[in-house]
């Protein structure tokens, strides 16, 4: 039943993800997903110059959406702010070796976090 | 560590002495059932003998009354569609319970588009069907009720004798799908009053590829699969001679162990209930003692079940859940949700099924396992840091 046929990859930062957990006074928070559908993430961002100098997550759902979080965070951390909003679902899929095709969309919303906490940095940006 | 294998619900390994006994009819005695030849009666006699051990398994009147298919799935197929399409005339309602499993919700429904009503009744947040509901549901245009022996997902045993009582007042037949029961607690389908049970050989320690039905004498069905007329004409097809022997003794050698495997599977799982509830925010899901001797099922706040499946199968321990994340439909279980529980809560189950392999041995490692799963995913998940303020 549950047999979703993930890669080594995704296991590995599955059971090593990489970047957990809170970042106190963030600069941009970015939270998506709902508990009703089985997947929450949420993202902090630290950014000095426009750089994304630390990033942090925390996640509830299934195995691939552990996975997408910890993969994002490693693939935005250090990058300027306008490169790491072009991340996109599938380059977090790719970076992951794949995933399984019925989770592309229902768990792979860790791209869409970060977005969220790009938005939200250049928002409060806006209003200093 | 050693693998600890704890999703017998899901699949089974083949016992040992049922594959020896039935391994010559994948090769020597590889007959045809239907030839007339000799070799084809060694195939038809196997048939026959695994037909009286799966009656005497079930205390069925006599052998001729198990029908064998391919699957439960088909089984559970031939007893709704069979009879509801047999029986139009006498009436066009159907009534299941809230918990049944999709192969026999799905033909349930199919059967709407031949007219048939189709009604749900509820049970409690233990999982027994609620017997009021059940009373007022039913009319004297209800062919067919179905309800299961045993849930798979939370262990409930339902109290099918009352169940039966009611059916047979009001309704006309009753489906019970004991894939679940069979083998685990003691079937007698005459006391207990039922029309049609299924049965499936796998969750016996028997070969996959086969399942039965059990009908009635005197109870009539419509064939669901035309063909060459096997099976009294119910279910065409060449049968799975080698699933089918398999099927049988894993029936007979089920029965005659069954009163012992479960005086020692009942502490084992009590043993792992008790130590998996010391887990802060921890619930049981199912029946708290009208329960299936190897099933212990819970679930856990703030974290989600194919997480759980995943992060205990890193420890060698094999589970199985109820959450979207790991069904194909991404809904959750629809058990999980009759009996009560949120979207959310349903997402972090946990079920359990021991098996002939388990031992007391086992219950320290696993509870062990489970609670550094939970507290590791905690860790990760921002619902439990909500809790926590």
């Amino acid at each position: 039943m549950a047999n979703v046929g993930y890669s080594k990859k995704v296991m590995e930062h599955f059971m090593n993800p990489r970047n957990v957990g809170v970042i106190e006074n963030p600069d941009g928070y970015g939270k998506v997903g709902n508990p009703v559908c089985g997947d929450v993430m949420e993202i902090f961002i630290k950014v000095k110059d426009d750089i994304i100098t630390d990033i942090k997550f925390r996640t509830f759902g299934c195995g691939s959406a552990i996975a997408t979080s910890s993969m994002v965070t490693e693939l935005a951390k250090g990058k300027h702010v306008d490169e790491a909003v072009k991340i996109t679902r599938s380059d977090v899929a790719n970076e992951l070796d794949g995933l399984p095709a019925q989770k592309m969309h229902c768990s792979n919303l860790a791209a869409d976090a970060l977005h969220e906490a790009i938005k939200d940095y250049k928002n409060r940006k806006q209003k200093k | 560590m050693p693998r600890i294998y704890l999703d017998h619900a899901s699949s089974m390994p083949v016992d040992n002495r049922v594959l020896e006994f039935a391994k010559p009819y994948l090769s020597s005695s590889h007959g045809n059932p239907s030839s007339l030849h000799s070799v084809g009666l060694e195939a038809k006699r196997a048939m026959e003998d695994a037909r009286t051990k799966i009656a005497d398994l079930i205390h069925a009147e006599n052998e001729s009354t198990i029908i064998f298919t391919g699957s439960a799935t088909e089984a559970n197929n031939l007893a709704v569609r069979g009879i509801g399409l047999r029986n139009i005339a006498q009436g066009k309602e159907v009534v299941v319970s809230a918990i049944e499993h999709m192969s026999v919700l799905n033909p349930m429904k199919e059967l709407q588009k031949n007219g048939f009503s189709f009604t749900t009744v509820p049970v409690d947040s233990t999982g027994i069907v609620d017997l009021k509901k059940l009373e007022t549901t039913l009319t004297k245009n209800t062919v067919l009720t179905s309800v299961m022996y045993a849930n798979n997902e939370i262990g409930t045993i339902e109290p099918i004798r009352q169940i039966s009582t009611i059916v047979h007042e009001k309704g006309m037949y009753l489906h019970v799908d004991a894939v679940a029961a069979a083998g685990r607690i003691p079937i007698d389908v005459q006391k207990d009053g039922i029309d049609l049970l299924t049965l499936s050989s796998n969750d016996l320690y028997g070969p996959q590829g086969a399942g039965a039905l059990y009908v009635k004498p005197g109870v009539k069905l419509q064939s669901v699969l035309l063909g060459g007329g096997q099976e009294r004409g119910l279910r065409s097809g060449t049968e799975n001679v080698f699933a089918i022997a398999g099927m049988g003794e894993a029936a007979r050698i089920a029965q005659q162990e069954m009163q012992q495997e479960s005086s020692r599977l009942i502490p084992i799982r009590d043993k792992l209930i008790k130590e998996i509830l010391k887990i802060d925010q921890s619930y049981l899901t199912g029946h708290p003692t009208q329960r299936l001797p190897h099933h212990a099922s819970f679930r856990f706040s703030y974290i989600e079940g194919e997480s759980i499946l995943l992060n205990m199968d890193m420890y060698d321990i094999q589970v199985s859940t109820g959450s979207a994340c790991s069904s194909k439909t991404l809904e959750p279980s629809h058990v999980l949700l009759a009996i009560g529980l949120k979207h959310e809560q349903a997402h972090g189950s946990m079920v359990l099924t021991l098996g002939r392999s388990t031992t007391m041995d086992d219950v320290q490692p696993v509870s062990k396992a489970t609670y550094e799963t939970v507290q590791r995913l905690r860790k990760l998940s921002p619902m439990s840091q909500e809790w926590r303020k």
